[in-house]
């Protein structure tokens, strides 16, 4: 049974991911912005739900692969590179062949994934020691210091940010193509995660949840998971930063590391579709989007309240989410059940 | 070298309370070893200081002849000895088979890899050992639903997963009802008997102990009183002055 509606969630989600820019072109680049989202919640969920480490500083990955896509971008085919290209403070404008930009965008984009791994393996060396609110404000800590640090690095530009290359085709083109790279990145990150989830790692991971001393004196060697899942969060942030850092057209500190909204509502939405579970963050993120998307067209002004409304409502009594609530009141269709059936007697059988 | 646990001279204070002083004790390779003692006399300071949760101020522990008193909790964990917890640990928002899945061998000649698959002769010997403690018909439900003694049947059942050498059981009886003791003494023996665990068990059942174990120490105020036989402890009358109030 719940195959089946595995099944059917997967086709209507293809099927809307597919269909959802050819039927509603004039929502394309918000509906990329869904998958964005999407992807952000599902990341966040590897540390946030499944390994019980609230992490507030995943929103740094995102900013370091932007920039870093942003000087790989420029660099690889303009030959004084990015800091003569900064300093100029925008006289100067690199024409790009398509064919160099198309190159530089999905170097770019590898080349954020690397750095941001690379700089999640540097931070697991010590943020792993704090656990809990430590662990929270810890990370939080970081994506303000990588925002100030980026400040004053002249090199990228400082606080003027940088002006992104140009997109060779049309404006509707240009809406498509983002669209396909954020809705291919978001399918990519939820199929790893689903299958790192169904092997021993996703048991570790939430052993290391329910308690982390036990995981330990068992014998697991608990810090080559964290680092692991959040290895895997940073190279989809940092890839989804490079794509975001091109949609925008110019980055700067505010686009790059953006801690008070995507930084928080990427948390909102896992907590609104339930933590820990594979689907609850999918659906918190299209929730979120759809009633942010609607507030802002409809609502302007309210846009805030509505939005703190619905966390307040769900902090207050949906603490587990949709999918948690769904859970704990339908069991069953989890196969959570007492099974009266002999060991030994279904050994025979099958 | 039939000693597979060996503590020579070991202390351990907490600020000025002297929780272990001058401990030695061994366990013999195969056996059931006991260790009892008044509350609060050190038994479980004593495994804690085995199994690597906090350094000691002096003496020495050899597990299977490798001084280990400097290792960690992990790493003595995958050297091959477990212990158990008086307030049960158990992963709680997980089911039992993902309790036992999870509790698989993390040594480093285990095939157990962190992208293994959950399917398979991990989970056949998982149902296998639920069955073995009783649980194979809650083996879908939430672990922390579970009451309190099945929950302990649970924690020792995940010790037997991991395929220990030697397991040290903290209190494995307490709030287990009467019945479900003698099942529980049962399968200690059996494990004990079948899978060659080594046991070492901290029990405050007289009964229970006297019947499992082949050799006992007894510790009070943080100091080893007695060793021997059962028999020869029963009849020991520092032990019997230390249980009806001399502490």
């Amino acid at each position: 049974m719940m195959r089946r509606s595995t099944f059917i969630t997967y086709a209507g989600l293809g099927l809307f991911g597919i269909l959802g820019p050819i039927l509603f072109p004039a929502y394309t680049l918000s509906i990329a912005y869904l998958w964005m989202m999407v992807l952000m919640a599902s990341t966040w969920d590897i540390l946030g739900g499944q390994m019980g480490y609230n992490s507030l500083g995943n929103i740094t990955f995102f900013g370091v692969g932007m920039y870093v896509s942003a000087i790989i971008q420029i660099s690889i085919f303009y030959e004084p590179g990015v800091g003569e290209y900064t300093s100029a403070m925008g006289a100067i404008k690199p024409e790009f062949t398509d064919q160099q930009y198309y190159w530089g965008i999905f170097l770019g984009i590898f080349g954020g994934a690397i750095a941001a791994l690379a700089l999640s393996l540097i931070f697991s060396t010590f943020m792993f020691g704090l656990r809990g609110p430590y662990f929270a404000i810890g990370s939080l800590g970081l994506a303000i210091a990588a925002a100030e640090i980026t400040v004053t690095i002249n090199y990228v530009g400082g606080a003027s940010g940088i002006s992104m290359p140009m997109f060779p085709g049309d404006i509707e083109f240009r809406s498509v193509f983002f669209y396909i790279l954020c809705f291919t990145l978001a399918v990519l990150s939820h199929f790893v995660i689903r299958g790192m989830l169904s092997t021993q790692f996703g048991l570790a991971i939430n052993a290391i949840r329910d308690d982390e001393d036990k995981a330990e004196a068992m014998g697991l060697p608990t810090l080559i998971y964290k680092q692991i899942g959040w290895a895997v969060t940073a190279v989809f942030m940092g890839a989804i930063g490079a794509v975001a850092g091109n949609m925008a057209g110019f980055i700067d500190k505010e686009v790059a590391y953006p801690v008070p909204t995507f930084g928080i509502f990427m948390v909102a939405m896992v907590l609104l579709g339930g933590k820990g579970t594979l689907w609850g963050p999918v659906l918190g993120a299209i929730i979120f989007h759809i009633v942010k998307e609607t507030t802002w067209t409809y609502l302007l002004g309210w846009q805030w309240v509505t939005l703190g409304l619905i966390l307040i409502i769900n902090i207050v009594y949906f603490q587990q989410g949709i999918m948690g609530w769904l859970q704990s009141k339908y069991p069953e269709m989890f196969g959570i059940v007492v099974d009266q059936s002999n060991i030994n007697q279904e050994k025979k059988e099958s | 070298m039939n000693d597979i646990i060996k503590v020579t001279n070991v202390s351990k204070a907490y600020g000025g309370v002297k929780a272990n002083v001058d401990i030695s004790f061994k366990v013999k390779k195969g056996s059931i070893t006991g260790l009892i003692g008044p509350n609060g006399c050190g038994k479980t300071t004593l495994f804690n200081s085995i199994v690597g949760y906090h350094p000691i101020d002096g003496g020495s522990i050899e597990f299977d002849g490798k001084e280990i008193s400097h290792l960690r909790v992990g790493d003595i964990a995958r050297l091959g000895m477990l212990r158990t917890f008086q307030q049960t640990k158990i992963y709680t928002k997980m089911n039992c088979v993902d309790n036992m899945q999870i509790s698989v061998s993390h040594r480093r000649n285990s095939k157990n890899g962190i992208f293994a698959s959950r399917k398979g002769e991990i989970r056949e010997r998982a149902e296998d050992l639920l069955e073995f403690v009783g649980l194979y018909s809650k083996r879908n439900l939430i672990s922390g639903d579970l009451s309190f003694g099945q929950q302990k049947l649970l924690e020792f059942a995940m010790a037997l997963m991991n395929e220990p050498k030697v397991l040290l059981l903290d209190e494995p009886t307490a709030g287990i009802n009467p019945t479900l003791i003698n099942g529980l003494i049962d399968r200690l023996g059996r494990a004990n008997q079948e899978l060659g665990i080594t046991l070492c068990v901290i029990e405050h059942n007289m009964r229970v102990i006297m019947n499992l174990a082949s050799h006992i120490y007894c510790l009070s105020n943080g100091k080893m009183l007695a060793e021997g036989k059962p028999s020869e402890l029963q009849n020991d009358q520092r032990v019997i002055d230390a249980y009806l109030g001399g502490h």
